[in-house]
């Protein structure tokens, strides 16, 4: 298949169309999943590198099973153990990782723009897996996937964004995202955890989220960094909980058949209701099953673009 | 009355460009300034011929880092003051974050020493002192040491004093000793490690902004002390209307307060930081549109007073990085002019006003003699090529430091000749 783009930074990068490229390929995908052998010869002597110089669970480990599904070799490569840790730049770190020729690296790492800056100096695809507070593109992916599944469509379909929007990439990822794909987005969130500049970002922004969540028809939790409290961003955390926890009350404010969504890891009882978490309601555990079919879909767009032409 | 040594034919000045002039000088200082064709050059007069060139007094750079001792990777004192006489400047300060911290007698000699080796005819170089030692914002600097050294201001640029009562004691002790102290205005805890302005660019990039308050609160707290103590301060790089509404206020009501901006707060906005272009990470960052719009209207009412570069170089792999790890600075002597220059052509700033905040205030802030051109003045002068255009890139910068946002862009107006005490040191 033709695909026009050499790298996955940021969700603004994608037209409509290349999103809903994404989204079917991954629909096709996602059957694989379900398969007794998960495993497909698509990428086979294909090489991805993940490169996770921030810690991460689910992310990492959903692209490695996606690559290992497809058939590719997958190689973790994390910051400590890593010659970043012996204060190597990161450009000599990843220009050493290409001189091995992988087809593809995925990246996370603390600083935004980092997945930007080597792109510029790397000839293989690379795919964003976080970088800072400004992209987390595949999470993106992943929760408009999760989303029209349910849905079959975005369109004119309200999602609440809550939580602490001035840290999250995954918010800055979502609501182009959701937007470009037809939906409204809604912010919610203390002052405290929102840009300064937030009418920048185009949307309505509440600060009272019994009025954020009436009538919306999904609500997509952010995680809380527990340090915010420390940095003086928030007075406690079991404040916080009552003004912007999402419970069952709250979500029946909503429209009918709403549903919850939470990137992971969740704080249990702090950005979301346990019983909530665990009601059908929640999609949190569709996501991560969405996730690596959305991360299939882009290891094999952006890997085989790469392959000469017959 | 001497006989001149120097004639300078056909100059046009940057005031009167109508009116051509020629320039005679004698033992390194202007015997007079007449209208050209006037008088014969005398015999054995060396002639230079200025014809289609303006003449403007040489420019004084208040703010500078040259990086020696300790970072000679990213500057030398003599590629920092190769590159100033390239911009123009006779007269160049050099801030205290060195390598050891000038912070006493020995650095400031070294760098004296320096310079004296290197550039012998000029630039002349101004060391700053620190304010406090190394730069720790605790206890004062040795400032009489200093002074006597050579240093011909104090500051802790970069690293402010957040202590209030501290830095009222240092502009206390240092009136004493009739040197100027310069002040960073940033509140260290509202601004914390950032390379951008707090605003739309960087909410949309997700990078951690300052605030123009965070400038603002501290620039409030210096022309304060300065209107309570009747001591002058000096505020550097001044970036944002706020800052400038509050020094406006200050002048109004009496503080001796004097202050500076910069060249890249004028011809650019946050939008240079957009695609994470590091070149651009400055301290304080680059401001919006409106902010500049404030800045032009200060120069021009005298509000800032003058124009500095903040040349800070850095080496290339140093900004090759994700930008929150970059450092801070741009390299500025070499485009300093022609961009100011450009907007005075535009109509953005006065021709006026341009001259008074490179040459004449700066100078008069602090205490340096001034060429206005008139008989016994100091013959620092330089030519300027206001026709030709040069495109910034790597080689065409002399400075160590090529990291300048502006890499890439055509630039109008080029300095031909650099004079100081009437030698041309370019």
């Amino acid at each position: 298949m033709s695909w026009p783009h050499k790298d996955l930074l940021d969700v603004t990068q994608l037209a409509k169309a290349d999103a809903l490229a994404i989204l079917n390929a991954a629909a096709s995908f996602q059957e694989i999943n379900s398969r007794p052998v998960k495993k497909v010869p698509i990428l086979k002597g294909k090489s991805v590198v993940l490169f996770f110089a921030e810690a991460s669970t689910r992310t990492k480990t959903s692209f490695d099973v996606a690559g290992k599904r497809l058939s590719a070799d997958t190689f973790a490569l994390q910051k400590a153990g890593s010659s970043l840790s012996k204060g190597e730049s990161l450009k000599d770190t990843v220009l050493t990782l290409q001189a091995m020729a992988p087809d593809a690296i995925v990246m996370r790492h603390n600083a935004s723009g980092a997945a930007a800056f080597i792109a510029q100096r790397l000839d293989c695809a690379v795919i964003n897996a976080g970088d800072g507070w400004h992209a987390h593109p595949t999470q993106a992916l992943l929760d408009a996937f999760t989303l029209t599944r349910r849905w079959g469509s975005l369109e004119g379909r309200t999602v609440l964004i809550l939580g602490d929007i001035a840290h999250s990439r995954v918010a800055r990822s979502n609501i182009h995202l959701l937007r470009l794909l037809g939906a409204n987005v809604r912010l919610c969130g203390p002052r405290t955890l929102l840009p300064h500049a937030v009418g920048a970002l185009g949307v309505p922004v509440f600060s009272n989220l019994d009025e954020a969540v009436r009538g919306v028809d999904a609500v997509m939790c952010l995680r809380l960094q527990l340090e915010r409290q420390q940095a003086g961003l928030l007075p406690d955390l079991r404040e916080y909980s009552r003004r912007f926890g999402m419970n069952q009350a709250r979500l029946a404010k909503a429209a009918r058949n709403a549903v919850v969504l939470h990137p992971g890891p969740i704080n249990r009882g702090l950005e979301i209701a346990s019983d909530l978490a665990d009601a059908p309601e929640s999609l949190i555990l569709d996501q991560v099953a969405s996730g690596v079919a959305v991360r299939m879909a882009l290891l094999h767009l952006y890997i085989t673009r790469k392959e000469p032409k017959e | 009355m001497s006989q001149a040594e120097l004639v300078v034919r056909s100059a046009l000045p940057a005031l009167d460009p109508e009116n051509p002039v020629d320039l005679f000088v004698a033992k390194g200082r202007v015997l007079g300034l007449h209208p050209a064709g006037a008088y014969p050059a005398p015999e054995g007069a060396k002639v230079h011929d200025a014809q289609g060139l303006v003449l403007l007094p040489g420019l004084t750079d208040v703010h500078a880092h040259l990086r020696e001792p300790g970072q000679e990777w990213k500057e030398t004192i003599a590629t920092g003051l190769a590159a100033a006489a390239k911009g123009g400047f006779v007269n160049v300060f050099c801030m205290a974050n060195t390598d050891p911290v000038n912070d006493k007698a020995s650095v400031t000699q070294f760098m004296l020493d320096k310079a004296l080796a290197t550039h012998p005819r000029g630039p002349r170089l101004f060391p700053v002192g620190a304010l406090t030692v190394g730069l720790d914002g605790k206890e004062l600097a040795p400032l009489e040491e200093l002074k006597a050294a050579g240093c011909r201001a104090f500051s802790n640029d970069g690293r402010p004093v957040a202590d209030s009562e501290l830095f009222r004691r240092a502009m206390e002790y240092a009136s004493d000793l009739g040197v100027p102290v310069i002040d960073h205005c940033e509140d260290p805890f509202l601004a914390p490690h950032a390379g951008i302005n707090e605003g739309a660019v960087s909410a949309r990039l997700g990078l951690r902004g300052a605030p123009t308050a965070g400038e603002a609160i501290q620039v409030a707290r210096d022309c304060l002390l300065a209107q309570y103590l009747g001591v002058p301060v000096h505020l550097a790089h001044i970036s944002c209307r706020q800052s400038v509404e509050i020094i406006r206020r200050a002048k109004a009501q009496g503080a001796p307060v004097t202050a500076e901006t910069c060249p890249h707060y004028l011809a650019l906005t946050e939008e240079a930081c957009e695609g994470y272009d590091t070149a651009a990470k400055v301290n304080p960052p680059l401001r919006t549109k409106d902010d500049q719009l404030a800045l032009l209207a200060a120069l021009e009412d005298g509000t800032i007073d003058a124009l500095a570069t903040d040349h800070a170089p850095h080496a290339a792999h140093e900004k090759e990085t994700p930008f929150d790890e970059a450092p801070n600075g741009i390299s500025g002597f070499e485009t300093a002019l022609s961009v100011t220059w450009e907007l005075a052509q535009r109509g953005d700033l006065s021709t006026r006003a341009l001259v008074s905040a490179w040459c004449v205030r700066p100078a008069e802030i602090f205490g340096l003699p001034l060429n206005r051109f008139q008989e016994g003045d100091p013959a620092d002068f330089l030519l300027f090529d206001p026709k030709a255009r040069w495109k910034v890139t790597p080689q065409a910068l002399v400075s160590k430091g090529k990291n300048t946002p502006l890499t890439g862009r055509e630039l109008t107006g080029v300095v031909r000749a650099c004079f100081v005490a009437g030698k041309n040191v370019l």
